[in-house]
């Protein structure tokens, strides 16, 4: 996996290639990013001091995260997410304050205070409620896109992710399988981190890359550096147009790092290396887009400086206003069991 | 449903064919997917003609893969559209599992209402057909012990098109037995057109004042037989189908039980753990002193499956006789 990071640092192009996306597109993605990690970390921060009991972070993913949401229509196209992806429900609209209300279970939680953090539903932005059943999630982003074409809806598109541990699910082998062979509109994108939990790549697939399979269902199969925005931008975006316009499928894998645990309850030190966290630390992409953007006058120090008062401010904000919420009464237990009320004996 | 609708004669099979036939003329969300149930139409041909009918988006012959089946249906109920789909065969269902219980179930509940699954899942299931071990199981209490699914087991022609129309309707996931042997040995007259029947309603379909028979499926044909013949031995005995197992209709079992004062359930589902043993526990908790004898309950055997050698299969399967028998013994208590 350092090879695979070491490979896509080295790859990386020294000057911006920014792939269509505007001066202001391009700063949309750096905050996105600055405000995943501040949102991360805050999640983690309050685990510590007791206020919450779990959090997890995407910190490593926040390029691929940020530049596959850019490519993300709002209003037409669906997310399907998995619980790492932080970056790209920022990036269709969830707020911070959504992501606290979740993070202290909130009564003003979507869910209602149910879900673990980061188990993200919004209908109003096609952003589909998830389990943490791995890759469970997968059939129900084709059923999505078979609907789209059911119905005729043309330029839509579903934006289904995993990381690379799910693809060893037979529910994400038959979801990919489903929509080949419906020739659906969605796009399959795995973020490689090379970790499911503690166990690596190596463990799971037999491949160098989960793209490789792609073949196998005769769907085209892409990489990209998912350390770099623009170009996981480029690539979904060339993948969910497709999709639109009748192309069918993608699997698209970028590769990423997992810089922290699992989650709050992991210890990644009893299985990685601490010498591989600190070599991928090297590429870390937040500093690095960042620097770009600068370099490539962009953006400048000012404004770097503010984007991060602005997410700090957003994250604080945020914070207060969740911590300060209701938890959900507890016989909000009962609703929703089915429509109506909940009896099994009647 | 009006009592003087003109009615039709059928079995059960063509009760399932109408009813779904029906569903996709009146709903253009409504679509069938499954293995097989296009070009082939179903290995019991219930969908024959579906495919020319209604075209391959309606009508989708699926990969096979289980999991799938249900797992695209569910994304597809999230989209708005009202998905039926079949498993084959009950004993098929178990790549399912996840999806049916870890995610149908709990869509509505763990998005608290922002999203729905109001989805079908229609499978055969039951044995006495020579299935052995994997063409011939229940799979009812693997599956009633989980809050946010339906599950729904009619035995005649009338009572499934009435509640396979409702459960195709119901905003939530509802898992839908069809038992193989009764598919065309149960015949019976359909009222025409479009009714429902409630989902959680039990039915009385014979009366009686001594003795109280729960039971559904193709064993609720033999319980109606065995307490028709003891008629003759001036034995009165009231014969209900649970029809709905959940949610369950406490009322009319209830009801029935503080006439007759004595309950014999009969299920061909294991009975460690089965509907009886839910029903039992029910019926001592709310009604102890109105029973006269001790409940009984007349099950499959807990062994994993019944045999493809017929001996094996009539062992397993609960005889008419074995019901009659254990009606007089418990009205003589």
């Amino acid at each position: 996996m350092a090879k695979a990071v070491e490979a896509a640092g080295a790859a990386k192009k020294p000057a911006l290639d920014r792939r269509g996306l505007s001066d202001d597109q391009l700063r949309a993605l750096l905050r996105n990013m600055l405000l995943q990690r501040q949102l991360d970390n805050r999640g983690f921060q309050l685990n510590r001091q007791g206020k919450i009991p779990f959090a997890l972070g995407s910190e490593g993913h926040e390029a691929a995260q940020a530049g596959a949401a850019m490519a993300f229509e709002r209003g037409k196209d669906v997310l399907v997410p998995y619980y790492r992806d932080l970056g790209l429900v920022l990036g269709i609209g969830y707020t911070p304050l959504e992501m606290l209300n979740s993070m202290f279970a909130r009564a003003t939680d979507r869910s209602g205070g149910r879900q673990f953090p980061n188990h993200y539903t919004n209908r109003d932005m096609g952003l589909l409620t998830i389990s943490s059943i791995i890759a469970g999630h997968c059939p129900h982003a084709v059923g999505v896109a078979y609907a789209f074409t059911y119905r005729g809806e043309t330029g839509r598109a579903v934006l289904c992710t995993t990381g690379d541990g799910a693809t060893s699910e037979g529910e994400w082998h038959e979801s990919v399988n489903f929509a080949a062979v419906h020739n659906l509109p969605i796009v399959f994108l795995v973020e490689n981190n090379g970790f499911a939990i503690s166990t690596p790549q190596s463990m799971q697939m037999r491949v160098k890359h989960v793209a490789d399979r792609a073949p196998g269902y005769g769907i085209p199969g892409v990489v990209c550096n998912g350390l770099d925005p623009i170009e996981t931008y480029a690539t979904v975006k060339a993948a969910l147009d497709r999709a639109r316009t009748g192309g069918g499928p993608t699997l698209v894998e970028a590769m990423v790092y997992r810089y922290l645990s699992h989650s709050t309850d992991d210890d990644d030190r009893t299985y990685r290396d601490r010498t591989l966290v600190e070599e991928a630390r090297r590429y870390d992409p937040v500093p690095t887009f960042e620097r770009l953007l600068l370099d490539e006058g962009v953006i400048d120090e000012a404004a770097v400086a503010q984007l991060k008062a602005d997410v700090l401010r957003d994250t604080n904000e945020a914070t207060d206003t969740a911590e300060l919420a209701p938890f959900p009464a507890a016989e909000d237990l009962y609703k929703n069991v089915y429509e109506g009320t909940h009896e099994p004996w009647l | 449903m009006a009592v003087s609708a003109p009615t039709k004669t059928m079995n059960n099979v063509e009760a399932v064919r109408e009813t779904l036939h029906d569903a996709l003329v009146r709903d253009e969300r409504t679509l069938i997917m499954g293995e097989d149930v296009g070009a082939r139409g179903n290995v019991f041909l219930i969908t024959k003609g579906f495919l020319e009918e209604f075209g391959p988006k309606r009508i989708i012959d699926t990969p096979l893969a289980e999991a799938s089946i249900v797992g695209v249906a569910v994304g597809m109920a999230m989209e708005g559209l009202r998905p039926i789909a079949e498993i084959q065969f009950a004993d098929f269902i178990y790549p399912a599992f996840n999806q049916i219980v870890g995610e149908a179930a709990k869509t509505r509940y763990r998005s608290n209402g922002d999203y729905t699954c109001p989805l079908v899942i229609r499978t055969p299931y039951g044995g006495g057909v020579r299935g052995a071990l994997s063409h011939s199981v229940s799979i009812e209490a693997l599956f009633y012990h989980v809050p946010g699914l339906k599950i729904l087991a009619p035995s005649t022609p009338a009572d499934i098109k009435g509640l396979l129309t409702a459960a195709i309707e119901d905003p939530d996931p509802v898992l839908f037995l069809e038992h193989k042997k009764t598919y065309r040995s149960v015949k019976g007259e359909v009222p025409e057109g479009y009714y429902t029947i409630p989902i959680g309603k039990a039915d009385v379909k014979k009366q009686g004042s001594q003795l109280t028979v729960v039971s559904y499926g193709y064993n609720l044909h033999q319980a109606l037989d065995a307490a028709t013949r003891l008629e003759d031995e001036g034995l009165s005995v009231e014969v209900i189908d649970l029809r709905s197992i959940r949610p369950m209709d406490r009322t009319t079992i209830l009801e029935s039980l503080r006439k007759t004062r004595k309950l014999l359930i009969i299920h061909e589902d294991n009975k460690f753990g089965g509907i009886g043993a839910e029903i039992s526990a029910m019926v001592v908790e709310e009604a102890f002193f109105d029973l006269d004898a001790p409940i009984r309950r007349l099950c499959g055997p807990d062994v994993p499956a019944m045999g493809y050698a017929q001996p094996l299969e009539e062992e397993f399967m609960i005889s008419t006789d074995a019901m009659a028998q254990a009606m007089r013994d418990l009205v003589a208590f």
